[in-house]
């Protein structure tokens, strides 16, 4: 477990090319195609790191979400959990280590069982279930995030969204993962409770040693939340930067539209007007070369006709012919 | 944003209260909710769940549910009281003088007709026209709000487009008889933030274009502060603070106000991975009778003369900017540096 990369960093998490393809049908008596919803990705998450993952609705990052829970198989490429490759995993041993908090606790939680049995759930299904020390470690959980102990017996109708994503927490913290995926973890809360839960995460982050992915497409959580941001369109990682890099100093045009669009308390600004003026094009016809450039404000003549490589900035990678020396105009530079 | 053009007044709503019996007791989910908005001009109206801000868009509408009982002292539409007039009267101006753009695209429309057939249904019923004149007005304002091949998409049904596209039909299909008054309630919230600024930039253009007023009705504060001329922020069925954008953004009076401004984290502005300002405690029922400020279980500076009595509007600084609590505005200002240092 201790095994470390190169930089001496303990890599928790890792995607290595991963693909994911949907056999997509294209209509009656037509065949089916392929829909590439993760294309390709190479990830590496240090312990101890929060990864935000943002893009548009249908660029993959839920079918990542998926993959990384081993709730989907890759279709070609290797993801590893504690250099451990997932293939050869049990389906047990992964639901140990990484564990979700959906977005929506309204539904994410079973309404005919009590908090209790909810939160339970996890450590029962890998079979070591103790009755009393199990009724104690959920108590715990309970006080860690913040829930009365005497919600016990409820059921999660009587219940706060607030309370219930605390419930959502609990349950994903029980078992000790290393890596919790957050998907939209606060979206469909209030705004005050938000910040609660934020707050709560953060707090349980230092506390218990874990590593977060969270996904939203809230950018001012992420980057609240994250250390780093990768930038998903269409199935592939664009770019990828240290958050105070990626916020101050966008690259990829996609990611500067992307941070435009944020829309900040700010009454002395307008609404924006965002220059991704096409909308988001069809997964399963992608556009050639570049797949970004119908829609790019720094579009190229060779953008459609090739992808560009993947090229290492200060804290990660860009992919986009601006910044290729042999092709672009060399701005990699700024 | 104001512009020194045309303020005549088109929405007056004052004292509006909706009750509801429910089983145990009387609700008041809005209570004598007052504002105005002048032609040209985008009020919003900011709260949480369960505040009563869509309640307030629906009994506007007259579209509540009906058990519940609206009274209010006046609820004028260019001069017109709506309080009394028939059913039929107001089915006439709901649609053609007043509109509104609902939530969800992907429910609000009609899954079994075409979008065409949902475009066109309110000029025909509205007005005097032709099938090909109605057909000519939805494929005008469906390439006004930035929708290309107009024409094709008429045929067809709202399971055959994006969310983004759908919203746009919403926002074109209110705008088919040229409403005077448009009511957006959460508009975008169920679309991508790329999305969002797109359909918020076309709603601000197009209601600059036909001089429309419009109430947008929000829970998110960065949508509020970019849009808004006016902001009226609701807690617990009352408004508890109004006034321009910038009186409210920049100097935010009530602690309520306050406290939500610092639940937000803001890129640049707060700390990373620092704790965020929260409101402890939970909305309070509204069953009953609830004296003193609705706030007061939940406020960091509530004292004993906070839960008795009835809490008015007062000002602010500003002429315009009022808000509801025990406090001077000095004092409000004061705890606001306190808690930002």
């Amino acid at each position: 477990m201790a095994e470390t990369d190169k930089d001496g960093q303990d890599i928790v998490l890792e995607a290595r090319d991963v693909t994911r393809t949907f056999m997509i049908s294209a209509g009656f008596l037509r065949g089916k195609r392929p829909l590439h919803a993760v294309n390709g990705v190479n990830l590496k998450v240090p312990r101890g790191e929060v990864l935000g993952l943002v893009g548009e609705s249908g660029c993959g990052k839920s079918t990542m979400a998926k993959m990384l829970l081993g709730l989907l198989p890759p279709s070609s490429g290797e993801l590893f959990v504690d250099n451990v490759p997932t293939s050869r995993m049990e389906r047990l041993e992964m639901a140990r280590k990484v564990q979700p908090i959906f977005q929506d606790p309204y539904s994410s939680l079973n309404p005919r069982k009590t908090i209790g049995d909810i939160i339970a759930l996890p450590v029962r299904v890998q079979g070591n279930a103790d009755e009393t020390a199990l009724r104690r470690q959920v108590e715990e959980i309970m006080e860690l995030v913040g829930l009365p102990r005497r919600l016990y017996r409820n059921y999660p109708n009587q219940l706060s969204g607030g309370q219930r994503q605390r419930v959502a927490v609990a349950r994903a913290l029980i078992n000790k993962p290393e890596v919790v995926i957050c998907d939209e973890p606060t979206s469909a809360l209030d705004v005050s409770v938000q910040s609660q839960i934020l707050n709560l995460l953060q707090d349980l982050r230092a506390e218990l040693n874990l590593t977060y992915i969270v996904i939203s497409h809230n950018l001012a959580v992420v980057e609240h939340m994250a250390t780093r941001v990768a930038v998903m369109y269409l199935g592939r990682l664009v770019e990828v930067a240290e958050t105070d890099r990626l916020f101050e100093n966008p690259q990829h045009p996609y990611t500067k539209a992307l941070l435009d669009s944020v829309l900040t308390p700010d009454p002395n600004l307008g609404v924006p007007d965002s220059s991704l003026g096409v909308t988001y094009p069809n997964p399963v016809d992608p556009p050639s070369g570049c797949t970004f450039h119908p829609r790019c404000a720094d579009c190229m003549d060779h953008c459609s006709q090739s992808a560009p490589r993947t090229i290492a900035t200060e804290t990660g990678y860009v992919e986009c012919h601006l910044y290729d020396d042999n092709q672009g105009r060399g701005r990699a530079a700024s | 944003m104001t512009d020194g053009t045309e303020h005549e007044l088109i929405l007056k709503v004052e004292n509006l209260t909706v009750d509801i019996p429910v089983a145990a007791g009387m609700l008041h989910p809005v209570q004598a909710v007052s504002f105005e908005v002048r032609r040209g001009e985008t009020l919003c109206i900011v709260g949480e769940s369960g505040c009563g801000k869509s309640l307030t868009s629906l009994s506007i509408m007259n579209l509540l549910p009906s058990t519940a009982i609206r009274t209010a002292t006046h609820l004028a539409l260019d001069g017109e009281e709506l309080q009394n007039v028939s059913e039929n009267r107001m089915a006439d101006i709901r649609g053609d003088k007043m509109a509104m753009i609902f939530q969800e695209p992907m429910t609000s429309l009609n899954p079994s007709y075409t979008i065409g057939n949902q475009l066109e249904e309110a000029l025909l019923r509205h007005r005097k026209v032709s099938k090909s004149e109605a057909r000519d007005r939805a494929v005008y304002l469906l390439e006004k709000v930035g929708i290309t091949a107009a024409r094709s998409r008429l045929t067809q049904y709202p399971h055959q487009l994006s969310g983004g596209l759908r919203q746009r039909v919403m926002i074109a299909m209110a705008l088919m008889c040229g409403p005077e008054m448009i009511i957006a309630d959460e508009p975008t919230t169920a679309l991508d933030v790329t999305i969002q600024a797109q359909i918020l930039h076309l709603l601000a253009d197009l209601q600059k274009e036909f001089n429309m007023g419009m109430i947008l009705i929000t829970h998110d504060l960065g949508v509020v502060s970019r849009i808004a001329d006016r902001v009226a922020v609701m807690y617990a069925g009352q408004v508890v603070e109004t006034g321009t954008a910038k009186q409210v953004f920049e100097n935010p009076t009530h602690p309520y106000t306050q406290g939500l401004l610092e639940c937000i984290p803001i890129p640049g502005k707060t700390e990373r991975g620092a704790h965020l300002g929260s409101i402890p405690g939970i909305v309070p029922s509204l069953v009953g009778d609830l004296p003193g400020c609705h706030f007061a279980d939940r406020c960091r500076y509530a004292a004993d003369r906070c839960r008795t009595g009835e809490i008015t509007l007062r000002d602010s600084f500003d002429p315009g900017h009022v808000y509801r609590c025990v406090l001077q505005p000095d004092e409000c200002a004061a705890h606001l540096k306190k808690g930002a240092a």
